[in-house]
């Protein structure tokens, strides 16, 4: 036998982000979506013109010092009318990212602990997941009145199976764990082991999970005003200016593709940041990138 | 085998169950008189009567839902409001060039994805996976409405080499057909392709770091043979699930491209619907479109045996 070997290793450092190493279409990614959201917040102080006011006197106008991006067909300023609309996407987005998490979490606990409940739930969400996310949102949509809260619910109907399914299989897999099985030993009360115990095993997938469904719920929005079938054509929507400026497509196409600009840039930032949340909350693919 | 095989089938029912009791609670859940929503707006007193009687509305929930499923069994999926014809004639009409758009499409997707997402894989860290996966975020970012108008501004407004928009059955021949569906089936595979290279690579490196990899790359097997027999015939089950899944996806943007290339499918049905709340023809293509993917399902499960010879029944 050498010398003793010495036993006392650093402390190892836990950090969620490692920030310094923040890849650089990431923090592209956050700029493009705070000034997105500062767009959104400070509106009024951002655009120029009334985004709703109709002038038919500057119908279809070019852009220019006055109008940034020109006018649309009923005279209206496309920039201010662009710079609103950012306000219903990230209202939906987050909106239904939320609502989606508040129900799906508690049911994917549930179902991932309880067996018995689970074959139902499951059952139950299996048939929700076989309808066509985007026609079960039409239908929703279009047995109501269109107001901001139906397109949120209808949008996030179709995206709890997915909250509940994640969790549901990160707590089937944690479940046994044996600090779990030492708490259920313990006389740990349930509601304990799911909240302290299981919960937080989930909630680095879930934050994954949450960019993707706030992504997925501005383009389904988008793609519900494109059909008609959105949030009524007087509140200014990326996708009801696209909706509109459709017409005018050959004529003026920037009338389609700045609110369509817009609308990428948006979803793609939140696309990235969730990928780049991704690989830092997921130590697989931590060791792999390093590898 | 056969026996897994009914044993998914009997699965499958439930799930088609639930699927029926949805449609049928958010018609009668809704606010409002369904049988107001079935006639439309331009129904006359006699007629609202008349749908009340034959929905049933005035007897218990459960047995209405009973009703109305045994109507589906027999194939009445009532008559559309648009048209007054019944509504499985109407989707019989439209099915053609979406079932040509569609699979289409899937050949791009599968053309296009798979190697991407193998090649993105296999390299790493470098640029080339750099690049596939910038382009596939940028595909899954970019709505499809907005791919379609890039496509039709380039190719068949500034090229002049595609017609702009419409739909040529196969039997009037290859080349027109052609020539209407490659923009069409382009932009709806944009998403789909983006979707499954993504899924391709993700499954790839999961694999690619197994030890059976390195112990046949260690005995000196060639590394094609290693990334397409050992590796992507591993990675194939979240592929198929993905591709099975991603229908869903696949609907939306058949809504979206039908839209937008004026292609007379099930698609421009469903918004037509839509526009004039024809709620028979809503409720027949939500069934319809979820018996697909029900099936469509099935079939990925059951290939499942073909592709993992470890799995078993």
């Amino acid at each position: 036998m050498s010398k003793p070997v010495s036993l006392s290793l650093p402390a190892p450092r836990r950090r969620l982000i490692s920030l310094p190493r923040l890849p650089l279409t990431s923090a592209i990614a956050l700029v493009v979506l705070v000034l997105i959201i500062g767009m959104a917040i400070f509106a009024p102080w951002v655009a120029n013109h009334d985004p709703v006011a109709l002038a038919p006197a500057f119908r279809l106008k070019p852009a220019s010092a006055e109008f940034w991006l020109g006018t649309d067909a009923y005279g209206r300023d496309l920039f201010s009318r662009i710079v609103y609309g950012a306000r219903i996407s990230l209202t939906v987005g987050v909106g239904v990212t939320v609502m989606s998490i508040l129900i799906g979490l508690p049911l994917g606990l549930m179902a991932g602990y309880f067996q018995g409940l689970d074959a139902l739930l499951m059952r139950v969400m299996d048939g929700l997941m076989a309808i066509p996310g985007i026609l079960l949102a039409i239908a929703i949509v279009s047995l109501s009145s269109a107001g901001i809260w139906t397109v949120m619910i209808a949008i996030m109907v179709p995206e709890i199976p997915q909250v509940v399914r994640l969790v549901r299989a990160r707590v089937l897999s944690t479940r046994e764990e044996p600090y779990v099985e030492a708490a259920v030993l313990m006389g740990t009360s349930t509601l304990k082991i799911l909240t302290r115990h299981l919960m937080p095993n989930t909630l680095a997938p879930l934050i994954v999970q949450g960019t993707y469904i706030c992504a997925s719920a501005i383009l389904t929005e988008a793609i519900l005003s494109f059909l008609g079938a959105g949030i009524g054509t007087e509140i200014p929507t990326w996708g009801n200016i696209i909706s509109e400026g459709r017409v005018y497509f050959q004529l003026k196409p920037s009338l389609v593709l700045w609110a369509g600009l817009a609308l990428s840039l948006c979803i793609l930032s939140i696309n990235l940041l969730g990928d780049a949340a991704r690989d830092a909350l997921d130590p697989r693919m931590k060791k792999r990138g390093a590898a | 085998m056969l026996g897994y095989f009914l044993r998914r089938v009997l699965a499958a029912i439930p799930v088609m169950l639930v699927v029926a009791l949805f449609v049928f609670l958010l018609l009668r859940l809704s606010p409002g008189d369904p049988a107001a929503i079935i006639a439309g707006d331009m129904a006359s007193p006699e007629q609202l009567a008349a749908i009340r009687e034959s929905l049933g509305l005035n007897q218990p929930l459960y047995r209405q839902f009973f009703v109305w499923i045994w109507q589906l069994l027999q194939g009445d999926f009532s008559t559309s409001l648009m048209a007054h014809t019944p509504v499985l004639n109407m989707i019989g009409q439209r099915l053609e060039p979406t079932l040509s758009l569609a699979l289409v499409s899937i050949v791009f997707t599968i053309l296009i994805s798979v190697p991407l997402g193998v090649l993105a894989a296999w390299k790493h860290g470098s640029w080339i996976d750099n690049l596939v996966m910038s382009t596939s975020v940028l595909g899954f970012s970019i709505p499809v409405f907005v791919i379609g108008y890039v496509l039709i501004t380039v190719f068949a407004l500034e090229l002049k080499w595609l017609p702009v928009q419409g739909f040529r059955s196969i039997s009037d021949g290859l080349g027109p057909f052609a020539q209407r569906i490659v923009l069409p089936a382009l932009t709806l595979s944009s998403v789909y392709v983006a979707l499954v290279a993504r899924m391709t690579r993700a499954s790839m490196l999961e694999v690619l770091g197994e030890d059976y990899i390195r112990t046949a790359r260690a005995k000196g097997l060639a590394e094609g043979h290693v990334l397409f027999r050992h590796a992507l015939r591993n990675a194939m089950i979240p592929i198929l699930t993905v591709i099975g899944t991603g229908f869903a996806l696949m609907i939306s943007g058949v809504v979206v491209t039908e839209s937008v290339f004026n292609i007379p499918g099930l698609g421009r049905l469903i918004v037509d619907a839509v526009l004039a709340r024809d709620y028979p023809v809503i409720q027949g293509m939500i069934l319809l479109t979820s018996g697909v993917y029900v099936v469509i399902n099935l079939l990925i499960d059951l290939s499942y045996a073909i592709s993992d010879p470890r799995i078993r029944y």
